[in-house]
């Protein structure tokens, strides 16, 4: 399973005879104890195991869960409260498995974005971020699914409004919905398989996490450089026991924040909405989905435009596919040789653009589109007078404070009775998060398309030879400055 | 170089404070003052107003509202209004037992000859609910089905600081005016009275429909029954429950005087607690397991430094 | 980052360090691992409301004479059973030196509150105690050769004590914790 040579050499006589049968052992010592790694990884590059962890907490806890839910639509939501309150420690392994989602998200998008700083991504890297990308493709489907089983109001909507995005496919979208959801609406049936589905993902994320791995160990790991390992002897340590250690450490410090929302603050990344029954005949005020799905949301609502035959729905509907999608080609678009940013000045200013794009998108997506981005830059309303005047309805406009309010008001007493005369306020034009939102769609397209021209225009800083070559510079120049590394 | 990097974590922590702000259109419920005893790390519940607290529950909101999450023996349970630890099973808490004796309920499993019987609850049973099914709840509340309280702490914002706001934020007698409208009289709210409540808006009356009742700590938008400047409607909205808390209304059993705001409180404690028992038992483990995570993190960083000592990087 | 030299002079008492510190944060490790088994195992024990109700009134007023009710509590079944005055008789006539696990009649009572014992109600467990099933009895038209209960799985036989007398059982029928709330109303607990 990795392209370095095996330094495994059994010990005993039993040890030999099943490494010529089956060389399990073999296997464990060169993939997860030899395995040479470069010396010079960083904190970022902890976020693998940390991911890893995740996974198997999300695993566990879920299996445990199943043993006490019931998936009904009459069940669900009070055998959820049952684990809450009556299975022994059940309130803890439900938090666990719904912060332990957001704790997922998290570490999943630091380490992708580790990997398109460090342009983890590159030759020979391509399959390996593909694979990565499938991942994230199954986490999303199975957070999804999952944030359906407690069967709350937000649940249901959300639900709702989700499958409702396969009916915008033309011809087949109608009858695509209906299949997905078993029915004309989401229904008990639609719960069932929802469930179903929710428990098989997870053990296809970690059928693909293997893939994953093992793409990672034939190139070998990446490392901020950006430089290829040439001298395994003094450019590498074992996996084990550096960087079991220093992974463990970077998990610990990951689960005392985990514990942080765990016990301290459980609900706080939930919505409320969602402790009240699903109710299908009232939609909850203001549906958002779970944070880490936000960015794509706000995509998705920022399209309110036709563009030729293709409806605003749909069109929604393909740039928030195609802002995933586009990160399955990105080995392609970026043409620097280079790979690390540290050594790329231009792409760098660009990618940290792209990071706080990212964010944007998703405070968009927690707002209410016609909201405005800044209060404070709203004008006051206008007021409008409506009333009739000789069978037709006139307006008549007042701007400004108080006073507009005390013209408007002297104004329609003054109306003749039959006028019947009304006051509503027509708040001033503004910019709103829809706007906002479309700009950042195209600034998280921009920034892919960017990456194209860059690598062909930008002159990099001088790249070093080897890994072993800038370790030593840079102890040299801490040890002559005190200034503390990079 | 660094400045779009302190950019980028500006937003983010900007981001997550504008996300917690994004609230609706009502009052925001600030708590009581002096805070809730079970806010916080190490806050607990305080036991004599959990049970006065179940007290107000019975005697007022359980006669609409059903609880339907919540079993008698919750009451003995540890952190509960009831618990003894005399008695570690609360269905042999014989106060628990009573509590419960005084609520008939209709029996969930068949008698010999297959009639539901009414009976005395036991500590097993579920929360007597006031009506058998939603239709019912709707038909004898004009419409408007009360909701649920077991977890109305969890499914609102600001939880049990809403639910104190909310039963104290009706506006006041004296607030109320009477005026004709094509031929009929209708209510209004002078809102100039409402005592700081309902936001900027200062003069203005707020027409409350009939079997409506104004409340500025409700979710909602007032703005088509407002007849102030539209630019600044009222906070909050209009629900289906009259003011329930009257001074004196019930007589605790503790002495206690029964204020309104006293009622209110002691209610929202109770239902905080409901809404999940096991709250202080988590933040008591959080703390243990807080512990135990920092100091394995002070092993780990050490036996981190032995083991790299000799490696440079 | 470390002088080389520094530490090689230093080696034993690097080594002594090197190992507790590893040894130590290895335990501390498995204790948090272990610890959140015992959560993952412990959940699998009573819930609360399971537990709740392992308990029931039952009206012995309304058992025909001569015939007996069975009920469920926690899903487990038990024999309420009106024994006819024969019935009373020959139970306790058996002389319990005989017995395969040797009990009188008035062992398996409970006394009602005034002190004194019901003799009239027997309450048993409704398991074989040889491996689980529910005998038949007055219910089923079939009481066995002992005018008890008896078991069609394997054969035991239980007289009207609700003793083994015959077949693989090896034990009587367990009689539950039950109190007398009144002189018609037993309350059955597991």
């Amino acid at each position: 399973m990795s392209g370095h040579e095996s330094s495994y050499t059994p010990t005993n006589a039993f040890t030999r005879w099943l490494d010529t049968r089956l060389p399990i052992i073999r296997f464990a010592q060169d993939t997860a104890i030899n395995f040479p790694t470069p010396k010079n990884l960083n904190y970022w590059y902890t976020f693998g195991g940390i991911l890893a962890v995740c996974l198997a907490v999300q695993i566990i806890t879920g299996i445990i869960l199943a043993m006490h839910y019931e998936a009904s639509v009459n069940g669900a939501f009070a055998s959820v409260e049952r684990i809450m309150r009556d299975v022994p420690y059940g309130w803890l392994l439900r938090y666990i498995h719904a912060n332990g989602a957001s704790m997922f998200f998290l570490a999943v998008y630091i380490h992708m974005f580790r990997g398109l700083y460090y342009g983890s991504y590159k030759a020979p890297r391509e399959v390996l971020w593909i694979l990565g990308c499938v991942i994230y493709l199954l986490m999303m489907a199975t957070a999804f699914l999952g944030y359906m089983l407690p069967w709350g109001q937000m649940s249901f909507h959300g639900a709702n409004v989700i499958t409702g995005l396969f009916g915008a496919i033309p011809l087949i979208g109608e009858s695509l919905q209906t299949w997905i959801l078993g029915g004309p609406s989401i229904g008990n049936q639609t719960l069932q398989r929802f469930f179903s589905l929710h428990y098989l993902l997870p053990f296809m994320i970690a059928a693909v996490v293997i893939l994953h791995i093992w793409a990672l160990h034939v190139p070998g790991n990446n490392n901020p450089t950006g430089v290829e390992v040439q001298d395994v002897e003094k450019e590498t340590v074992p996996f084990h026991p550096y960087y079991t250690v220093k992974d463990a450490f970077a998990i610990v410090i990951y689960f005392l924040m985990f514990a942080l929302f765990v016990f301290y603050a459980p609900n706080v990344l939930g919505h409320a909405d969602n402790y009240v029954e699903a109710n299908p005949l009232v939609t909850p005020a203001h549906i958002v989905p779970e944070w880490y799905l936000l960015p794509f949301y706000a995509i998705l609502r920022a399209i309110t435009f036709d563009l030729g035959p293709i409806p605003a729905k749909l069109l929604g509907v393909i740039f928030m596919f195609a802002a995933i999608a586009v990160l399955f080609v990105l080995p392609w678009l970026d043409t620097s040789k280079v790979k690390s940013m540290r050594y790329r000045p231009v792409a760098k200013q660009f990618f940290f653009g792209f990071v706080a794009t990212c964010m944007l998108l998703g405070w968009c997506g927690a707002s209410v589109p016609t909201d405005p981005v800044i209060k404070a830059l709203q004008g006051q309303p206008t007021l409008v007078v409506t009333y009739t005047e000789n069978g037709s309805e006139v307006t008549s406009e007042y701007k400004g404070g108080g006073e507009a309010y005390e013209d408007a008001k002297s104004f329609m007493e003054t109306l003749p009775a039959d006028a019947s005369p009304s006051l509503s306020a027509v708040p001033a034009p503004t910019f709103q998060f829809k706007h906002l939102s479309l700009i950042l769609t195209f600034c998280y397209f921009g920034y892919f398309i960017i990456l194209f021209f860059i690598g062909l225009t930008e002159k990099p800083k001088d790249v070093p030879e080897s890994i072993h070559k800038s370790i030593l510079k840079r102890h040299k120049a801490s040890t002559a400055t005190a200034i503390p590394a990079e | 170089m660094k400045s779009l990097r302190l950019l980028t974590a500006g937003l983010a922590g900007l981001i997550f404070t504008a996300a917690a702000h994004a609230a609706g259109g009502a009052e925001h419920p600030h708590p009581p003052e002096g805070g809730w005893p079970f806010d916080g790390p190490t806050g607990q519940f305080d036991q004599a107003s959990l049970q006065r607290g179940y007290q107000v529950y019975k005697e007022i909101c359980s006669s609409c509202h059903s609880m339907k999450l919540m079993s008698y023996r919750n009451l003995g349970e540890p952190g509960g209004p009831f618990y003894d630890p005399a008695y570690s099973n609360p269905n042999d808490n014989p106060f628990v037992k009573a509590l419960a004796a005084e609520n008939e309920i209709l029996s969930p499993t068949p008698n010999d000859v297959g009639d539901y019987d009414y009976r005395p609850a036991t500590p097993a049973d579920r929360f007597r609910s006031p009506f058998a099914n939603v239709q019912a709840a709707r038909a004898a509340n004009g419409g408007a089905a009360p909701p649920d309280l077991s977890v109305i702490t969890k499914a609102r914002h600001g939880g049990a600081s809403y639910v104190y706001r909310l039963l104290t934020g009706y506006p006041h007698d004296d607030a109320f005016v009477e005026r004709e409208v094509d031929g009929e009289m209708v209510n209004f709210v002078d809102m100039s009275k409402m005592g700081g409540h309902g936001g900027e808006a200062g003069e203005g009356f707020l027409k409350v429909s009939p079997g409506q009742y104004y409340n500025p700590y409700m979710a909602g938008d007032t703005t088509p029954n407002y007849d102030g400047d539209p630019r600044h409607p009222p906070k909050g909205g209009f629900l289906a429950m009259p003011p329930q808390l009257i001074e004196g209304r019930i007589e605790y059993t503790d002495g206690t005087a029964a204020t309104v705001d006293q009622m209110a409180y002691d209610v929202a404690q109770f239902l905080a607690w409901a809404g999940e028992p096991k709250q202080e038992h988590r933040k008591s483990l959080g703390l243990a397991v807080m512990g135990y995570l920092l100091l394995l993190a002070v092993l780990l960083w050490f036996s981190y430094k032995q083991i790299w000592r000799k490696i440079e990087h | 980052m470390t002088d080389q030299t520094s530490l090689e002079h230093g080696g034993a008492v690097d080594e002594d360090r090197r190992n507790f510190i590893h040894i130590a944060t290895g335990a501390a490790a498995f204790g948090g691992a272990a610890m959140f088994a015992w959560v993952a195992v412990d959940q699998w024990n009573p819930a609360a409301d399971t537990k709740a109700a392992s308990a029931l009134d039952v009206d012995i007023s309304k058992v025909p004479l001569g015939s007996e009710i069975r009920v469920l509590i926690g899903g487990k079944p038990f024999f309420i059973r009106h024994r006819t005055p024969a019935e009373i008789a020959a139970a306790e006539a058996v002389d319990i030196k005989t017995l395969r696990d040797p009990q009188t009649d008035d062992e398996r009572l409970r006394p009602m509150q005034n002190g004194e014992l019901n003799r009239a109600i027997l309450i048993t467990s409704g398991a074989c105690t040889h491996l689980g099933c529910v005998p038949v009895g007055p219910a089923q038209g079939n009481t066995g050769e002992y005018g008890g209960w008896y078991c069609p799985c394997h054969g035991s036989e239980y007289d009207t004590s609700g003793r083994i007398r015959k077949g693989p059982a090896p034990l009587n029928l367990p009689v539950p914790n039950y109190t007398y709330v009144s002189d018609t109303v037993v309350n059955i607990s597991l």
